[in-house]
């Protein structure tokens, strides 16, 4: 099949900024993105940079954006693409990462942070005479999140890095609840606290969803980080303002059946947390002017909502739900 | 010139190359890892089935061995094997106490699953991920002891001094220089050879560069000939489908729907070696019963939850890469070229015939493989090797006296290479092939001409394409004249390293005129032990590979009939 591709090219050397390169290739029809780029370099364009080596989507080299959305190039094919004569798939390097050349991003901050998180075992007390025991439950959970290739796709969609750079990031957050959630590992505790305390941790996603939709390996970057926020909590190491912001969360709804916003930042910073709480009214003026902020929703006198014993009975029914869950 | 100096430099990031500078760092050497991928790239992380050990209850290492053995078709070193089989249960117990994520048993004990060739139940996984979760778990470890990573630095040649190997060249990818880097000991770590072939299990990356290098700087490399073909890789684009699959129960058959390997292996079936399945299914192709160029591998009978328990890889990559969901139907398969048997002669402790030079994994030849490699001894064989290979060279980074500095002149030759691509490049009016035509031509001869069957008349065709295109090669035409990652000056140096190593596979086909293991001769169809129990050394001169033998190291088990 006859393919357009416009690719995003950068070249340090020359370049002051990025710039487009328009090719039109033949490629079988289970050709794949990355099959179609390395058409391109090899006949059409040498110049052309990318990371590539398994095309089994194992080794994690070829993340990059493909009609502006983080995949791999390897999993992508471009029949699943191509939507009518006319389309061109746009091809960009990864989001979140500076650009080293064309396709090529320097993932330098990406292995940092997965250091911050100590990624190795740390078992604790005398070493077993042969292997641990463990269950097979516990291996096969954490497989899946050793089924992270570290590819970045998840970094390059993330809300929250894009605001913040020092937000450690979904791919070193999952690979954080691999050893926390590992029996074998002794440090359990001081992670989550490590977690919940540091600037950037696991208090500092959104849920926006981004990482569980762009992950080509099905890790759900974003629940393994809300798994972390529960231990965090059950082990009485999160005492912070994100902990706190979801206890005042869900208390509002428990009480009313709908969000106290009057009452939900003192309740996340504290009540009696004076200069926190001046510091947020600028922001919270702006919302008010630009119609975000309704004002009967600003004032602190709400009658719960019809109905609200149904709410009560959820909470009642997923809190004895969870007694029966094993904490790590 | 900033000249880098380690004790012990590691070439190649792989599970073989951060073992040994795991084990480096252990004994207290100053070491470096240089690879061309991130380590977490590397080709190890695509090992899907499983690592062997006998750790069952009725099996034994003894057992184990054998069967390495037997499955070499007897051309492995049997010291080497003994050692391979020996040490691997403390090498699993330790890849489990670093925190590798093994599926257990019932006792929460490393589970085992079945696996070609193997006497008993002995290959330890993690569902069909089984190198990439210990590749990352082995990565933890190099982080932990703060290991040197030159990153995306790619290896261009050895530094030999008065016979003495003394560092590497490497090309900075991101800073576009040649850089020397001083190594008392260099350990070769690069991994396998498979992109001679197309198509092929191998990542781009596996091109044969450490052997190819090794064997530029005067290492012999031995038994070349030996290309496993693995039974199971789907069609279009030769992607692997693990051997696990048949290890969990999964059948082949032909198009009349047919167990036909009840016909060429009655006892072992679908469990058989890998060289006698592929051959095999080839023989079921070529006599017309097969589908669409390939046979059928059928796991419908596992159901869903086992298929996604334990062989999750593989149903993702067949829906991905084959349109086919092996949950519902087959997948269609076909041999494959997936391992090389042959590689960097070392001794047991890894260090080669050349002084300073030691070798581990894929790019090595112990010999554990011989003529057959069983499936789950080469993640063996890179955790139990590369340990070897990084005690050694420690000891022997110990015991080197300090030396003079190098001077810059080191990275002259690949210098001026570079400086005549890029002229080259620069210059109207070159007729010149782009490498990628080059390399195409050159794995399809590959997979023709050195394939499952082979003839003297085709080996001896082969010979000659392997000089066309080496020919060709000195007008190869580069697109890319920066300096900021140009992958398309890699690629010139893989090309030239993939033609010199080709060279080295069909010379020794061509002289062993016999059939053993992988290597299948139509014109001397049996093996030959008077003639040819030994091994094939390929030595680099400028008219091409000299070919020396050396013998087989026989002990406990004498060379019998071989089958499945």
């Amino acid at each position: 099949m006859r393919l357009r591709l416009k690719v995003q090219r950068y070249d340090p050397a020359g370049d002051q900024a990025p710039r487009y390169s328009d090719y039109s290739i033949d490629v079988p029809e289970h050709a794949t993105v990355l099959d179609s780029l390395l058409e391109v370099r090899d006949y059409e364009d040498g110049t052309l940079a990318l990371r590539y080596s398994c095309r089994s989507a194992i080794c994690g080299s070829c993340a990059m954006r493909v009609d502006k959305k983080a995949c791999l190039a390897c999993k992508t094919k471009v029949a699943d693409l191509v939507k009518g004569e006319d389309h061109e798939i746009l091809v960009e390097p990864m989001g979140n990462f500076p650009v080293i050349k064309d396709l090529v991003t320097d993932m330098t901050a990406y292995w940092a942070k997965m250091r911050q998180v100590t990624p190795w075992l740390q078992p604790v007390g005398p070493e077993p005479e042969r292997e641990f025991l463990v269950p097979n439950e516990a291996m096969m959970d954490l497989a899946r999140t050793m089924n992270c290739i570290h590819c970045g796709a998840c970094v390059s969609a993330c809300t929250v890095l894009e605001v913040d750079k020092g937000f450690i990031a979904p791919a070193a957050l999952a690979k954080a609840y691999r050893f926390v959630g590992d029996p074998r590992d002794g440090l359990s505790k001081d992670r989550l606290k490590y977690l919940s305390d540091v600037p950037g941790g696991i208090w500092d996603c959104t849920r926006c969803n981004m990482c569980v939709e762009v992950c080509p390996k099905d890790v759900r970057p974003m629940d393994r980080i809300m798994q972390l926020r529960e231990l965090a909590v059950e082990a009485g190491v999160a005492a912070g303002t994100g902990a706190r912001h979801g206890d005042a969360f869900a208390g509002s709804v428990r009480r009313l059946g709908r969000l106290d916003e009057a009452r939900l930042l003192p309740g996340s910073v504290g009540f009696w947390n004076v200069p926190r709480l001046l510091s947020e009214m600028p922001g919270a003026l702006r919302l008010f002017r630009a119609g975000k902020l309704p004002w009967t929703h600003a004032l602190p006198w709400h009658k719960p909502i019809p109905g609200i014993k149904h709410v009560r009975r959820l909470y009642d029914s997923i809190r004895a739900e969870r007694k029966g869950k094993v904490s790590p | 010139m900033a000249v880098f100096e380690h004790d012990v430099l590691v070439i190649g990031g792989g599970l073989a190359g951060m073992r040994a500078a795991i084990e480096a760092a252990r004994n207290g050497a100053d070491v470096a890892i240089i690879s061309k991928l991130h380590p977490m790239r590397s080709h190890s992380g695509a090992a899907q089935g499983g690592i062997n050990a006998a750790l069952g209850e009725d099996d034994s290492w003894e057992t184990h061995a054998f069967d390495t053995v037997k499955g070499s078709d007897y051309l492995a070193d049997q010291d080497a094997a003994e050692i391979l089989a020996r040490e691997a249960p403390n090498d699993i117990v330790e890849l489990e106490r670093m925190g590798t994520t093994f599926n257990r048993d019932e006792q929460g004990r490393i589970a085992l699953r079945p696996f070609g060739g193997a006497g008993f139940p002995r290959a330890c996984f993690i569902g069909d991920i089984t190198g990439q979760a210990i590749l990352h778990v082995v990565f933890e470890q190099v982080l932990k002891l703060s290991v040197t990573i030159y990153e995306e630095y790619y290896c261009t040649s050895l530094i030999v001094d008065d016979g003495v190997v003394r560092g590497a060249v490497a090309l900075h990818l991101v800073a576009g220089n040649l850089v020397p880097i001083q190594g008392k000991a260099v350990i070769m770590a690069t991994g396998g050879l498979g992109r001679v072939y197309q198509p092929t299990t191998n990542g781009i990356a596996c091109t044969g560069d450490g052997m190819a290098i090794a064997y530029r700087a005067g290492a012999p490399l031995q038994d070349m000939e030996f290309m496993q073909f693995h039974p199971t890789t789907l069609k279009d684009s030769g992607v692997l489908m693990t051997e696990g699959a048949r290890g969990e129960g999964a059948y082949l058959l032909n198009s009349a729907g047919e167990r036909f390997m009840a016909k060429y292996a009655p006892e072992k079936l679908e469990l058989a070696s890998r060289d006698v399945v592929s051959r095999a299914e080839q023989t079921e192709i070529e006599e017309g019963r097969g589908v669409d160029g390939c046979v059928l591998l059928d796991v419908r009978h596992l159901g869903e939850a086992r298929i996604n328990e334990r062989l999750w890889q593989i149903r993702e990559l067949a829906i991905d890469l084959a349109n086919t969901d092996i949950v519902h139907e087959p997948v269609k398969v076909r041999p494959g070229a997936h391992y090389a048997m042959g590689g960097i002669k070392t001794n047991v402790d890894g260090a080669s015939p050349l002084a300073g030079l030691f070798a581990a994994g894929e790019c090595a030849n112990v010999s554990v493989h011989g003529a057959n490699r069983l499936g789950g001894n080469s993640l063996l064989e890179t955790v139990v090797f590369g340990r070897r290979a990084g005690q050694a060279a420690a000891r022997y980074a110990r015991e080197t006296p300090a030396r003079p500095p190098l001077s810059e002149a080191v990275v002259q030759r690949d210098q001026e290479f570079i400086e005549t691509v890029m002229e080259r490049a620069g210059s109207a009016g070159g007729d010149g092939d782009r490498p990628a035509a080059i390399r195409h031509e050159l794995g399809e001869m590959m997979r023709a001409d050195v394939g499952i069957f082979r003839t003297g008349e085709r080996l001896a065709a082969a010979l000659g394409k392997v000089a066309e295109l080496q020919e060709r090669y000195q007008r190869v035409r580069l697109h890319d004249t920066g300096k900021v990652f140009n992958i398309d000056l890699v690629s010139l140096f893989e090309l030239s390293f993939m033609l010199d190593i080709a060279h080295t596979m069909v010379a020794g086909a061509l002289a062993r005129e016999e059939s053993r293991g992988a290597h299948t001769r139509r014109d001397f169809p049996d093996r030959d032990d008077e003639r040819w129990l030994k091994h094939t050394l390929a030595y680099c001169t400028p008219e091409g590979p000299r070919l020396e033998y050396a013998p087989v190291t026989i002990m406990r088990w004498q060379p019998e009939v071989r089958t499945y």
